[in-house]
């Protein structure tokens, strides 16, 4: 056996015999890993294909099932639930396990979440284009799907939890309570804002109506954000950063408030989708007033997870995987500046309805979110696969830079035609008639769009060669397996 | 006795808030817990031994 250098202290702890025979489950972590690159590429090429169809309209091909208005919510649901889902349950049972040091709770329950969230995927791919939907952002799917979603959901918290219960260890690692925070939060947001009638096998109206809908709806949508895309993140990030830096996180007590200061403010900031609406003013100003106190929790965040490479940042020289993951803080911190001052009434007023929104969405969604999955991934697939290193650096560093070009091309465009956009849409002239009309508005953004598909293409393209490199590297395994211990004879 | 209404109740929210955040933030910074803010740092450096094992076990399953 091999002791243990890097804490001597806790060697006792892992070597004890408990331990002694304990072995991970990588296969339902290798499982989602791959599903993570497959669903990415997937659900940015219908990113792309509706950027597309926004420069030259001819591009939705005239069937029903290849419109924008079908195809964007697939796009939406392929690369949240698909991408970023599959990298939060790849990266979640990875973590949960390591810092436990305890296997998953159930092989079984685990390969269940498996197959069952990719069947969620697979429906919604078939019903999204056919029409089925419940119009609600980020939750069109319909009650059958919802029903499995839920049960899937809960399976989830069973093995994860299941394995916390497990744990030889006598804490619960940081990035635990924020997965934990995350698979939580997302329970009763999913459960709360599907609530509907059916009224055929395929069809069904919310429970709520008017403007308590609304809100319902941007509750769990901005939670959508705030903790499928912010806290399951988070968790991602404590874990990786620290591991990839090869030193523990900056400030494990500033993590802890952050936690808590995150998770109490996010859930109160969905009011800030329904300024100037029929909401109760009062709601919207908590709104705005929890989306400016937000930018506090965020940033403690950002700098916790950037100054872990204190003394380190020599690293980002050579390491374009620590790039990936530092790059997606600076993005992090850049959006949740962004939001926070989009949630003020007055200047919600111009960014509203406006691609001001899409390109912020953006900068959190390829920037943040997408930036450290794909630095997660690469840091995962090697050690999964049992192999020393990814197939090629030089094809990271690639990746990393039309990443990076891509997400800037993409946002800066945004901000160019929403700004433009809210500034022709409230002009006015002398005589109180507006002076552009909507389609003047439209022509104007053409330019701008195909930035944003520009950007796009070069931001698929950069997934792509991930793609193949992760193939590469699961191909060579044989070749060059990490063998730096005799192995013993069973 | 003066009456009390709905925002005495929401004043009295935003003090027990305030309350349990400062709260928070002295526990987790406090002396005491600076050993296991340590431990729970090192967590993610603590457990190479499993993954060499799994691994390992991964490959003779692959080459059964």
């Amino acid at each position: 056996m091999r002791p243990n250098l890097s804490h001597p202290e806790l060697t006792g702890k892992t070597m004890s015999t408990v331990n002694s025979n304990l072995t991970y489950n990588y296969k339902v972590v290798r499982q989602f890993t791959i599903m993570t690159v497959v669903w990415g590429i997937i659900g940015m090429s219908l990113g792309v294909l509706i950027a597309a169809q926004l420069v030259w309209p001819a591009a939705n091909l005239d069937f029903a099932f290849t419109h924008f208005g079908r195809l964007r919510p697939l796009h939406t649901n392929a690369v949240i639930f698909g991408f970023g889902g599959s990298a939060l349950f790849a990266t979640s049972y990875y973590v949960v396990q390591r810092t436990c040091q305890a296997r998953l709770f159930s092989d079984g329950l685990a390969a269940a979440t498996f197959w069952g969230w990719q069947l969620v995927l697979v429906s919604a791919a078939i019903t999204l284009p056919l029409g089925y939907t419940s119009t609600k952002e980020y939750a069109e799917l319909e009650w059958p799907i919802d029903i499995l979603i839920t049960l899937v959901w809960v399976t989830y918290a069973v093995v994860f939890f299941g394995t916390i219960t497990k744990r030889k260890t006598p804490h619960i690692y940081v990035a635990n309570w924020f997965y934990g925070a995350f698979i939580l939060t997302v329970a009763v947001l999913h459960i709360g804002n599907s609530l509907a009638l059916p009224v055929s096998a395929f069809k069904s109206y919310s429970v709520y109506s008017g403007v308590t809908d609304a809100m319902i709806q941007w509750w769990y949508g901005h939670n959508a954000v705030g903790f499928f895309l912010t806290a399951g993140f988070l968790g991602m990030m404590y874990y990786f950063v620290p591991k990839q830096a090869g030193r523990p996180v900056y400030s494990y007590r500033l993590s802890i408030v952050h936690f808590w200061a995150l998770i109490a403010t996010y859930v109160w900031a969905g009011g800030h989708h329904l300024h100037y609406s029929a909401l109760p003013d009062w709601a919207q100003t908590v709104g705005m007033v929890m989306s400016l106190i937000l930018l506090a929790p965020s940033w403690g965040g950002m700098i916790n997870g950037m100054m872990t490479l204190s003394g380190a940042w020599h690293k980002l020289r050579t390491d374009p995987i620590l790039r990936f993951l530092v790059v997606s803080l600076s993005f992090y911190g850049m959006s949740t500046f962004e939001g926070p001052m989009m949630a003020i009434k007055t200047v919600n007023a111009l960014s509203h309805n406006t691609d001001w929104t899409i390109g912020h969405v953006h900068s959190g969604a390829l920037g943040w979110v997408a930036m450290i999955t794909i630095g997660a991934v690469y840091h995962l697939v090697p050690k999964l696969w049992g192999i020393q290193a990814m197939y090629s650096t030089p094809l990271i560093n690639l990746h990393f830079w039309l990443a990076t070009v891509g997400t800037v091309l993409y946002i800066v465009a945004m901000w160019v035609n929403g700004i433009m956009q809210g500034l022709m849409w409230r002009a006015i002239n002398d005589d109180g008639t507006l002076t552009y009309s909507f389609v003047e508005a439209l022509e104007a953004s053409t330019p701008g769009y195909f930035v944003r598909f520009l950007g796009g293409v070069i931001f698929l393209f950069g997934m792509l060669v991930m793609a193949y490199n992760v193939r590469m590297t699961i191909r060579q395994k044989d070749a060059v397996a990490l063998d730096n211990q005799a192995v013993q004879p069973a | 006795m003066i009456p009390m209404d709905i925002n005495d109740l929401r004043g009295i929210q935003t003090l027990l808030v305030m309350i349990a955040f400062f709260g928070i933030v002295w526990w987790a910074y406090s002396s005491h817990r600076k050993k296991s803010n340590d431990e729970a740092a090192n967590l993610p450096f603590d457990d190479d031994e499993i993954d060499q094992r799994t691994r390992e076990q991964d490959k003779t399953e692959k080459k059964q």
